[in-house]
């Protein structure tokens, strides 16, 4: 680890000349700014560590699509392959009509859309508020939405289950929506966008001319927000997609499993499934969201640092 | 209010009075509207069940039976079981062996991804491609890659002249294993939250240090990393609080054992014994207990943070 932390790059280090800069009054910036921290070309021994660090990212990936393509007997025999066998397309032939990925796909892109359309329109007005519009408790609101984002969801699954079951809705998807419909994390991502991107001139002009709130909404708020918007809708796709505790608790593999439960059940039964069959359904279940990343990693990348900065 | 909503849409104007009062309502409800939909799911799914949860913890139930009250019984009861203890403290070693190798490689990378680079946008996307696998399926490609008998980590331990490790039934290895799961999905995502941090880092800093003949290494620890500190102290109470709820990675690596946290209860988490007393034993009491248990740990790291912050604002203002 202390050796990535060094990362000695074969640029100049620092030379006696350098000292002797020290003592001249006010050095030029633009001389000294080629030496200095992130300006800093990446040396060889940068590029060999971050394609090691991209390996590793990458190689569980690369050998779940392997075992995916191989028969079951021969993914659980040592050595484990390496390279893409010819199973791929009756592996998911068989995921999809024997063990019902295909309705788990369903189900999860159900889930998470709603999910991340709810949380960007509620959060959006939410935002909104808390960012331009005065109102008595804003300060006080504003700190408990914060304090919310600690609370973990092992403190409310036993109540939520108790709900759920009362009302019948064990298997069904509305028990997965409904708590998620709108996140304080995304009500603090929306505040803290508009509070910079939107001059509240602009909210004040629309309200001179007459401009009801809904209105304002729709033809100002929006559209600024929009960028902020769709980074929002897709953090939150991917995290509803990929999530598992209450889903988990709240539906059954037999019943309507989102992905994350069908292949939880998939994996508890690991003596009786085949092992090729089970890693087609996390291929099944990884391989949408990767495509989105690879389609649009670079404003995900962007969104995750924006919201990360501000924290 | 119905006559006023079809006046404001229809032809004629309202009357003044009418519209500077419809007006000034909409001014004053429309901010308690559009933070509405949070506070009251919050309450619904986040508030009230978490007080019912702390009303449960004190009270004798089984799924589907009535409640009887038992006071802190419950809480008595964990404190001398065995397995709670055991839980607590598995919970706390995966947590450290998964939090600060994590973190500590989020730093290096972040590092390297501050240079200059060509292919800039291919390794940030890559080391954040794990981010995008869900635990379920990175736990299952893992219990794979970690198997005893075919595994390939034991393969290649095996041309280093190792014997192969038993990852899954002895306890150490198991802890270290689901660790690397952990450790796996998170890195990219923190490297990326450290690179924001650093790109924001005023460039006066680093020529100063530079002036003053400080080394590469020593700009990284002096300047970078107390100039990130803030950022730091984010993610540590972030993937803290997120290996306190250790839930997914330990069941499903534990394959048919995975529930009880391996055979003998090695890799077992608070998590996974609150699932088991409350769906496998059906003591939602107990289990609720132990949800508490979790908040009262939380909070307390929470505590340790805000104390840490502070110290940390007072000797800033000393030094200066």
């Amino acid at each position: 680890m202390a050796r990535t932390l060094d990362t000695p790059t074969p640029t100049p280090t620092p030379t006696p000349v350098r000292t002797a800069t020290a003592a001249a009054p006010a050095p030029r910036r633009g001389l000294l700014r080629q030496s200095a921290g992130r300006q800093h070309h990446a040396g060889p021994l940068t590029y060999v560590l971050l394609g090691l660090a991209a390996l590793v990212s990458l190689f569980p990936l690369y050998w779940n699509l392997v075992a995916a393509s191989h028969r079951g007997e021969r993914v659980v025999e040592a050595p484990a392959p390496l390279l893409p066998g010819p199973r791929l397309f009756d592996n998911l032939a068989f995921a999809w009509n024997q063990v019902d990925m295909g309705e788990a796909l369903v189900n999860t892109t159900v889930v998470a859309g709603l999910v991340s359309l709810s949380t960007v329109l509620f959060s959006t007005l939410a935002g909104f508020a808390f960012a331009k519009l005065p109102f008595k408790g804003r300060g006080a609101l504003l700190a408990l939405v914060v304090a919310t984002m600690t609370i973990p969801p092992q403190l409310s699954v036993i109540p939520l289950y108790q709900i759920i079951t009362g009302l019948g809705w064990v298997d069904q998807l509305q028990s997965v929506v409904l708590p998620s419909l709108v996140a304080a994390f995304g009500v603090f991502f929306m505040r803290q966008y508009l509070i910079e991107a939107l001059p509240v001139e602009l909210v004040e002009a629309a309200r001179m001319d007459g401009a009801h709130s809904l209105r304002i909404i729709w033809h100002v708020v929006f559209p600024v927000a929009r960028p902020a918007m769709a980074v929002l809708g897709m953090l939150v796709f991917v995290q509803a997609w990929n999530d598992f505790f209450w889903p988990f608790i709240a539906l059954t593999p037999d019943g309507n499993p989102t992905l994350q439960v069908a292949l939880a059940g998939l994996g508890a039964g690991a003596h009786t499934v085949d092992q090729a069959v089970v890693l087609t359904g996390a291929l099944i279940s990884t391989l949408p969201l990767l495509l989105v990343f690879a389609v649009l990693g670079k404003h995900i990348v962007g969104g995750i640092t924006a919201g990360a900065v501000k924290n | 209010m119905a006559t006023s909503v079809r006046a404001t849409r229809g032809g004629s104007p309202p009357p003044a009075g009418l519209r500077s009062t419809l007006h000034r309502l909409d001014l004053k409800a429309v901010p308690y509207v559009f933070v509405a939909p949070f506070f009251l799911t919050f309450a619904a799914f986040g508030l009230f069940p978490l007080v019912y949860t702390g009303w449960l913890s004190l009270h004798r139930v089984e799924l589907g039976g009535s409640a009887q009250w038992k006071g802190l019984e419950n809480y008595g009861a964990l404190a001398t079981s065995e397995f709670f203890w055991n839980a607590l403290a598995n919970t706390f070693t995966i947590g450290v062996i998964s939090t600060v190798p994590q973190l500590l490689m989020a730093l290096g990378l972040a590092h390297l991804l501050n240079y200059r680079l060509r292919g800039r946008g291919f390794f940030r996307v890559a080391v954040l491609a794990p981010y995008a696998t869900s635990i379920a399926a990175a736990t299952l490609v893992f219990a794979q890659l970690f198997n005893t008998d075919y595994g390939l980590i034991n393969t290649v331990l095996g041309w280093a002249g190792f014997e192969p490790v038993a990852w899954e039934s002895s306890k150490w290895p198991a802890q270290i294993a689901i660790s690397t799961i952990v450790t796996w999905r998170w890195t990219g995502y923190n490297a990326l939250i450290y690179l924001a941090a650093m790109q924001a880092v005023p460039q006066d800093l680093y020529e100063a240090a530079a002036l003053d003949g400080a080394s590469r290494l020593r700009q990284f620890l002096s300047v970078t990393i107390p100039s990130i500190r803030p950022t730091i102290l984010f993610t540590v109470i972030v993937s803290t609080n997120g290996s306190t709820q250790l839930f997914g990675e330990p069941m499903l690596f534990g394959g048919s054992v995975g529930i009880s946290g391996g055979s003998g209860n090695q890799f077992q988490t608070l998590s996974l014994l609150m699932y088991e007393k409350g769906w496998v034993t059906g003591a939602l009491g107990q289990a609720s207990a132990i949800a508490w248990v979790m908040l009262l740990l939380l909070l307390l790291i929470g505590g340790v943070h805000t104390l840490i912050t502070r110290s940390h604002h007072k000797r800033k203002k000393s030094g200066s």
